[in-house]
Formats: C-alpha cells, structure tokens, sequence
C-alpha cells in the first residue's frame, strides 16, 4: 500500500483571480488526490537489511525493558514505540550522517536506532534531566513533548542549513493527534514556502491517547495536507520496514537534491497502551489490538529476511544477545539512578547564574547542608 | 529611536554574517514600523526576509536556526499578535538550555513593538512583559531612549542567550543626535538616568521619558529632586541599583503601562520592601495602567501613566 498523493495545479496566483463580475469558480476535487498503491524498487543491500533487522529487533528489547524498568519504578513513565519499529526504524535509516533528527516522547526506538546513547535518552523517563543527551554529539534535538512544536524547529534548522547551503536534510516525527495542531500546518506550510529540506514523518498510530482518527480529522489520510500546502505527499504502510524506508529515503533524496520537503504518513498501531499509565480498555477493543498485532512489523520483517535466505539462526543469535546486553545495561544504568546534585538546576537558566539564582543557590545549599546534619 | 533601531539591526548583520532577519513584512516594505527599512536590500533576501503570516512558526523555526549556528533576529508584528509564539518561547527559548543541561543555547532575538499611546485599534497597544519576565530562561530587554535602543539591540544579538526585545512603540519617533556605535552599559545594568533625592521613580520603555518629564516639572512645580532609574533589563533585573537608590531617597514608586496586578512592578516592589525596608520612609508605591483590557484609542490616555499621575503618587510617598 505504496501510495503517493497526487498534487493538482489549480490555476490560481494573483495575476489569474477571475473578474469578481463573471462570477466564476474551481471546484477542489474532495479526496480524490490519494493515488493508487504504487510498486517501488527499494535498494537495499543484505548487510544493509540484516542492520535494519537489528535496529528494530534491538529496538523492541529496548521499549520491553523500559517497561519493565517503569512497572519497576525506574522510569516514572514510558511511552511505548511497541508495533511502530518499522515506521520509526525505517525512517532515521534513511538519513545520512550529517542530517538531524527531531523526535518527540514517541520515539525513543527510532532515536536509539539514530545511534543516541539508550541510558542517556531514557534519561526524560527516569527523571535524572529533562534532556539526557548532547544534541550536537548526534544531531538529534530532545525529544519533545508539546505537541507538534519540534517540526517549526526542524523547519527553522533545514532552513539555516539551505541559507548556508549545507547539503543536510532534518528530519521529524509527529501523530496523527499532533497533526491537529497548529504548529504542524505552520510547519508544513512554511517549509513548502521556503523549500526547506525538510521530511515530515507523521506516525499515525489511530490514536492520541485515547481520542481515535475520526475525531482529529474528516479527512481520509493526514498525507492529503501536504497538497494544501504544496508539497508532496506520500502515505505508506507503517508497519512495512521496507516500503517505510523506500517513500522516506525518495522524500530525503528530494530535499538534499534541493527540491524541498515532503510530508510521508506511516500507517500504524500502537500496540501497547499510550504510556505506561494508561489504560486502554476505556477506548479500544483486544480485537482491534488482535488484528494489528498479526501485522506486527518486526515478525513481518524477519519472515521476509529468512524467505529471503538474508539471516541465519547464527545471526539472529547474535542480535538476541546484543539485545540482552542493551538490556542489562539499561537496568544497571537506570535502576537506582542517582538524582544528581540538585543545586545543578540553577547552572543551565542562563549561560551565566544571575545574581537572584545565586541568592537562591545559596539557600537550597543551606537546606541541604542542614539536612545532611540531621 | 526607529532609526536607532534600524543602524543596530544593520551594523549588526554587517559584523557577523550569521545574523539573519526575518518576521512579517520585514523584508520589501522594511516592517510596518520601517524598523527593517532597506535591510533587504543591502543584505539580500536570504538574510532579511519576509514570513508567511505564523508567529509560532517565526519564533519555532528561529529555534532551529539558532540550532544550526545562526543569529536569528525575528520580529513581532505587534505585542497583541505575539501570543501565537508565547507557546513556542515558553515551553522552548526560555528553556532550551536548562533542558539540555546547558549544552545548547538559543541565541535569538524576539523583537516586539509593544505598549500604547498610539491611537490604535483593539491588540496594538499591549504591554506583556509580565509574561516573559515571569518565565525563567527569558532575558527581557526594554530600550527608554534611542541611544539604548541602538547599543541594547547590538547588545541583544551578540547575547549567547534568548532575548525578548521589547521596542517602546510610541517612542520609535524620539529623536536623538547619536554618534554609532554608541556605547551603553551591557544587559543586566539599569541606569540613573536623573540623579535626585527626594524620591525615586523607576521606569523602563516607554515610561522612561514619562519619568523624565515628571522629574523635570517637579523642579518647577514642587521643588522636589527626583531620581529617575532606567530598568533596561527587566529580566534579570540589576536589583542592586535599584536597591542602592531607593535607600538613597528613602522614598520609591514603579510606573509602567501595563495593568497593576500582579505586573512587574508588584515584583520590584516586593523585592524593595524585602531589601530596602529598613532605608524606606514609605510603603513603594507603583503607578500602572488600570486593571481593564486596553482601551480603545479616544480614552487611552486617561489609562495610561502620566507625569501627573506620577507626581500625585510622588506627593502620596511625601505624607508618609
Ligand atoms: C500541546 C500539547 N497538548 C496536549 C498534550 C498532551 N498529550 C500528550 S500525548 C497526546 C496525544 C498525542 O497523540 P499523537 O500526536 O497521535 O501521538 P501518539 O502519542 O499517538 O504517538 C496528548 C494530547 C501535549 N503533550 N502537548
Ligand atoms: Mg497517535
């Protein structure tokens, strides 16, 4: 289900407004502009395949773990990537190393694919900092919680880097529920204005929460907005590693050739609740959950790479093993963690403390000295 | 002070290359105010440029920009027409670096024409500064005169960190020869601007020429000596001078447009009685704007602080 929206010239611009006396006007065809699922040659090598399988299956250890760590009172929340490694895995695949990325609390497996330290990232759950790790270390911006927000961020840097004509491509992550949001159309629209080389990556995962597609938008598919404001759009099966990878890697292509950004809808499901203190029995049914789970892309994956004759058992060994170290570190990292100095939280306000952080500094040291007395 | 204004924005994009401009009507018309009048021209479109019309999306995507190494300065059309990007400032300017544990500092500038006595309509005269001010990580800069304007600008580009410039609108027409660059004392440091004894009167943007009258006709009038204090910075605000001042004269008022309740100067009010109490003949006194949505432009005036207003509160401070 590779399609692709088809943008239609409408005849418009200034100079060609109809005389308001003839009264005239053009219809906008409604919904007609999803195109036909449309086959692709995607070029990928077997190393380059079995390091896609890695990342995801590494990635599924890692959302297990973080669970674990959060029913264990490690993290104090978790929001699960459980059923959307395909679609967050196959996208950071397709960025190069000088590109950037802009996630938001949902990826954290396609941040860790990115390459960013685990221990480091989960760091916003387990509440030692807000941002764990050093943006520019990974090109990777924190991951960001106000809806929709990163993508005006994405926008601004792909926009620096055109001005200085840096061959670079940012890439970011929304949902369905955050492309309501009025900084996603903001986004969306400036980046076409600017030819930004920019690849919108919404995950739609039929919920937010618990609100469910239907009530976000009228619209059948949230890649039909890229039309309205100019740019093209593409809606891909998101639990499809390789068809994922194919329409976000053609949308990266594009904007590093210079020919500004795309908007790609990856068609997914969330499969565990929306973090780890929801409940999703008051919005959603286990068939439902029954039925995505039979689509679950790293299973779908694997059938394919073993059909393929790609990975052997030997393989797939060392990746479950890979695996279990990743875990094991996490749970030695983030288990008992310690919370840090507190009097760290006046060094970062400002490049410098101003006089009143001192003041304040100054008081919370002496309640913590007095409490260390006691 | 519009001129002033204009030669900092410019001087400063002709030393660093990285500075860019950007906001709506910026670019061909020079801003509504002309406050980026020829920048266009003389630095091309890539480095003054014009914006779809999208605040969030101006002050988000300068987010990036400072990212990726640049200076961007943005503009706000008008203080009522900010608060689409308030979202964007305080959720991430103000706190980029904190979250990062400072390993990423936004350099951006906000430049916003803000306050009244303009005879405008409805969401053109507003004074917000509480809002900024009132959130940790802003650094808020308000010029009183065109010298200031011109070093604070310059001043505000080549800070490491995110700075609310707040333009005093109704003073972009004061005029003052200034010898460029003109030097001023940096962010952080509020001025005497009027040296006096018998009360001190501390004013900031717009008010500060307000004060200065007041100042000027008490000599006549009551034969008082007002010390005038310039805040410059609101956020972070150089306590000490005004601390330093107000035991000097042992008498204090705050005067600002914006409304009285919980306003900036309820804050450097409270921050004087804790530090100046025992140096202070009288309770600080502040003269604001009403507790009323702006109003509109045939009755502003009676809204607004005047030097009249600002001596029957003088003379209050003197029955103490
Ligand atoms: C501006 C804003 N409003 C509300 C929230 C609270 N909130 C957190 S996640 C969420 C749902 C988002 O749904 P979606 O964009 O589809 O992403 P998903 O969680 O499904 O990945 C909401 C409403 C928020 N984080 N930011
Ligand atoms: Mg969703």
């Amino acid at each position: 289900m590779n399609v692709s929206v088809e943008v239609s010239s409408a005849a418009s611009g200034p100079s060609s407004f109809p005389g308001l006396s003839k009264a005239a006007w053009q219809d906008v065809a409604a919904e007609g502009a999803l195109g036909t699922a449309n086959p692709h040659a995607v070029d990928l090598s077997a190393d380059q395949l079995r390091s896609l399988y890695r990342l995801m299956a590494l990635s599924r250890r890692v959302d297990r773990q973080a669970i674990n760590l959060t029913r264990q009172g490690a993290l104090g929340v978790f929001a699960s990537s459980h059923g959307q490694e395909a679609a967050q895995v196959g996208s950071v695949f397709a960025l190069e190393a000088d590109d950037w990325l802009f996630p938001t609390y949902r990826e954290t497996v396609g941040t860790f694919a990115r390459g960013v330290d685990v221990v480091e990232l989960l760091a916003l759950f387990s509440g030692s900092w807000h941002c764990g790790f050093d943006p520019y270390k990974y090109r990777v911006a924190p991951l960001t919680t106000p809806l929709a927000t990163q993508a005006l961020h994405a926008v601004g840097l792909a926009m620096a880097a055109k001005i200085k004509h840096d061959p670079i491509v940012a890439l970011t992550f929304f949902g369905d529920g955050a492309a309501s949001e009025g900084d996603a159309h903001e986004a969306l629209n400036m980046a076409g204005v600017y030819g930004a080389p920019v690849v919108f990556v919404v995950q739609n995962n039929g919920y937010a929460i618990s609100v469910p597609y239907r009530l976000q938008t009228r619209a059948s598919s949230i890649a039909l907005r890229a039309a309205g404001v100019g740019i093209p759009g593409i809606r891909v099966d998101g639990n499809d590693v390789i068809s994922v990878y194919g329409a976000v890697r053609t949308a990266v292509d594009r904007a590093r050739r210079g020919d500004g950004p795309t908007l790609v809808e990856a068609v997914t499901y969330r499969l565990e609740a929306h973090t780890t203190a929801d409940d999703t029995s008051r919005y959603r049914s286990d068939d439902e959950a029954s039925e995505w789970r039979a689509r679950d892309p790293v299973e779908r994956f694997l059938g394919v790479l073993r059909e393929g004759g790609v990975v052997d058992d030997a393989f797939l060994a060392e990746v479950e093993a890979e695996g279990e170290a990743t875990a094991a570190r996490m749970r030695d990292f983030l288990f008992d963690a310690p919370a840090g100095d507190p009097r760290e939280m006046f060094d970062h306000v400002y490049a410098a403390r101003t006089p009143q952080l001192e003041i304040e500094r100054a008081l919370l040291d002496q309640e913590l000295r007095a409490a260390d007395e006691r | 002070m519009a001129g002033a204004l204009n030669a900092a924005l410019r001087d400063s994009m002709r030393d660093d290359d990285t500075v860019v401009v950007y906001g709506e009507d910026v670019g061909r018309l020079g801003g509504v105010f002309r406050i980026t009048d020829g920048l266009q021209a003389e630095m091309g479109a890539d480095r003054c440029f014009d914006t779809p019309v999208a605040e969030a999306g101006i002050a988000g995507t300068a987010i990036g920009m400072a990212l990726y190494g640049l200076r961007p300065v943005v503009e706000m059309q008008f203080d009522g027409f900010s608060y689409p990007a308030l979202n964007q400032v305080i959720s991430h300017v103000a706190k980029y670096r904190n979250r990062t544990r400072g390993r990423v500092g936004l350099p951006m500038v906000i430049r916003i024409p803000y306050g009244g006595g303009i005879g405008a309509v409805e969401h053109h005269s507003e004074s917000p500064e509480a809002y900024y001010a009132h959130t940790a990580g802003l650094t808020v800069v308000s010029p009183g005169t065109p010298a200031d304007a011109y070093a604070l600008l310059r001043a505000s580009i080549a800070f490491d960190d995110p700075v609310i410039f707040l333009e005093p609108k109704r003073r972009y027409w004061l005029k003052e020869d200034l010898e460029l660059p003109v030097t001023a004392p940096p962010i952080g440091e509020a001025i005497v601007r009027r040296e006096g004894t018998t009360a001190t009167v501390i004013a900031y943007g717009p008010m500060v020429t307000t004060a200065l009258e007041a100042a000027t006709r008490a000599v006549g009038e009551s034969g008082w000596d007002l010390e005038v204090v310039d805040v410059r910075t609101l956020s972070p605000v150089d306590m000490d001078t005004l601390v330093a001042s107000a035991s000097k004269t042992g008498r204090a008022l705050v005067v600002h447009e914006a409304v009285r309740f919980v306003g900036y100067g309820a804050e450097i009010a409270a921050e004087l009685s804790e530090r100046a109490f025992g140096y202070l003949a009288a309770p600080v006194l502040r003269v604001t704007g009403f507790d009323v949505p702006y109003p509109s432009a045939k009755i502003e005036r009676h809204f607004l602080p005047d030097a009249d207003r600002i001596l029957d509160a003088v003379a209050r401070l003197l029955e103490y």
